[in-house]
């Protein structure tokens, strides 16, 4: 018994591997449900880009003393405002403003991260810091993962509707206009608690594929729900247990078994999977 | 009511009664291209109108314009009475989509779409209450689905589908129904069912306006007709309007050209 809970528990003795553990799988819980309204949305490269042009706002936040969250905040909901306006102005589709905007933003906080001097590691923004996070990371993730679960759960209903049918919601006299900016600034928010477990390039998976592993298994948005959160926090903990057997990067152990669990739901899937299809055309 | 006689001329007026949809003079279309000029329509409660027109005549721009989505250059709406916006938030307005505008893979059940007919009335967090549950179950028996609530709205038959956008109409109790083909793709049966429904919410004091392409069975039950191309061609009295010449108008004229703005 011991030698088989052994590789489990041993490396549950060191405190950086329970806190990576316990913010990780915060962290999954959040970007999970969040990835159900990404999915249903079809905001994936909406969330690509608003997940990496909040890099400018991180770092100016950081450099100024000020919450993570407000940076976020400015520049993720500021740089779909710019892809507005130019989408508008010009005759640019709107795939090549999103792809030219958030690309512009992610390199303004590259030249920002390199000029201005603080102990801000571009490395562990890129690529998450999991395993050496600290104190003060650790609260800000925790207080923004809570805000934004809370409002996710309340307002859950109207998000739906709002992915399901917004002109059946504006008829209504919701105002789709916060809808919409409100899942924008929720996707900025979370990119940045996601930003403490696998880094700004590759929060994008945790926003769309927990998501999308989940609607090939269930057609009922609750149980789609729990399913993201299922398939999240499981790759989030087996990922984090490889990248400590293997002393592999933990960012990417976490979003390849994410990928992993993806690819075999899409085969194996009883309703939606390859398989089946391919047994009831 | 000064305002309203002004376009009536030519159709019979419903003597003290507010219009359920009033449009006066509207311009309306997209980055400063108008779709559709200069629309003047009354339709007064209790009536059904078809709206009929050849595809890119400006039916769309039109309902979009009827729900706020496009912001008029000029010209005006009311909505029994008052403002869009007002009338949205009094739950006076429903829209039943076409086929096409719906995601049929979502993961939703035809009983939470319907019940999502009832969301504007309920409170900030969509809480149903019994009223709301015994609303949609009417709903849902009205257009025969009650025994299909638990079903992903995908795996309904066409004619299904229609009538599950339609009790959710029925559930919202709004006065002033906006419907982009519901006759498209149904079975017969589905088709008397969604037309005597129709009939019965017309008869209540409904105002209905449908886009249509089934002409055939616009006599049947359609109380008026606009006829579109850009601007109104004709409007009135099914009998008076909907004639072979007008139609042949309505499908032949080539689109005035747009004015570069």
């Amino acid at each position: 018994m011991d030698l088989l809970l052994a590789p489990l528990l041993q490396p549950m003795e060191m405190v950086f591997m329970q806190r990576a553990l316990a913010i990780g799988v915060v962290v999954a819980v959040v970007c999970a449900v969040l990835s159900c309204f990404m999915t249903l949305k079809g905001w994936a490269l909406m969330g690509d880009a608003v997940s990496h042009a909040v890099l400018p706002g991180v770092v100016i936040a950081y450099a100024l003393g000020l919450p993570f969250a407000l940076g976020a905040f400015v520049f993720g909901v500021g740089s779909v405002g710019v892809i507005g306006t130019i989408k508008q102005h010009t005759r640019v589709k709107e795939d090549t403003v999103i792809g030219l905007v958030f690309t512009g933003f992610f390199a303004l906080g590259l030249v920002l991260i390199s000029k201005i001097r603080s102990s801000v590691d571009l490395t562990h923004i890129l690529f998450g810091n999991l395993l050496g996070i600290t104190d003060a990371d650790l609260v800000q993730t925790l207080v923004i993962s809570a805000v934004c679960l809370l409002v996710l759960l309340l307002l859950r209903r109207d998000l739906l509707l709002f992915c399901f049918d917004p002109t059946h919601a504006r008829t209504i006299g919701l105002n789709t206009g916060v809808l919409h900016y409100l899942l924008l600034t929720l996707v900025s928010l979370t990119a940045v608690a996601g930003l403490q477990t696998v880094g700004i390039i590759l929060v994008v998976a945790m926003l769309v594929t927990p998501g999308a592993t989940a609607y090939l298994l269930s057609d009922r948005f609750d149980r789609m729900t729990w399913l993201a959160v299922l398939s999240a926090v499981s790759a989030t903990v087996l990922g984090i247990y490889a990248s400590y057997w293997f002393d592999a990067s933990t960012a990417g152990c976490i979003v390849v078994v994410q990928t992993l669990q993806f690819l075999l739901v899409m085969v194996l899937a009883p309703r939606h999977g390859l398989l089946a299809r391919r047994r009831s055309p | 009511m000064a305002r309203a006689e002004r376009h009536l001329d030519h159709v019979p007026a419903a003597a003290g009664r507010v219009p359920g949809i009033a449009v006066d003079n509207l311009t309306v279309g997209y980055n400063g291209r108008p779709a559709v000029v200069d629309v003047s329509l009354e339709l007064s409660s209790g009536s059904i109108c078809a709206l009929v027109g050849m595809n890119g005549a400006g039916k769309s721009t039109l309902f979009k314009a009827l729900m706020g989505f496009l912001k008029p250059s000029s010209g005006s709406i009311r909505i029994a009475g008052s403002g869009l916006r007002q009338a949205q938030r009094r739950q006076l307005v429903a829209y039943v989509p076409q086929s096409e505008q719906v995601d049929w893979d979502f993961p939703i059940r035809v009983w939470d779409v319907v019940m999502m007919g009832r969301y504007g009335a309920m409170g900030l967090l969509r809480w149903p209450s019994a009223d709301d549950r015994r609303q949609v179950r009417r709903a849902l028996e009205r257009v025969d689905l009650w025994p299909l609530r638990q079903r992903q709205i995908g795996a309904l038959s066409g004619g299904q589908r229609k009538r599950a956008f339609l009790a959710r109409a029925l559930a919202q109790g709004a006065r002033v129904l906006l419907l982009d083909e519901p006759l498209s793709g149904v079975d017969i049966s589905t088709e008397r069912l969604i037309i005597d429904l129709l009939i019965e919410l017309r008869d209540q004091g409904a105002t209905v306006l449908l886009a249509t392409h089934d002409l055939e069975s616009i006599p049947s039950f359609c109380d008026r007709v606009v006829l579109i191309n850009r601007t109104v061609l004709a409007y009135g009295d099914t009998s008076e309007v909907f004639t072979q010449a007008n139609l042949l108008r309505t499908f032949t004229t080539p689109a005035p050209a747009a004015p570069n703005l």
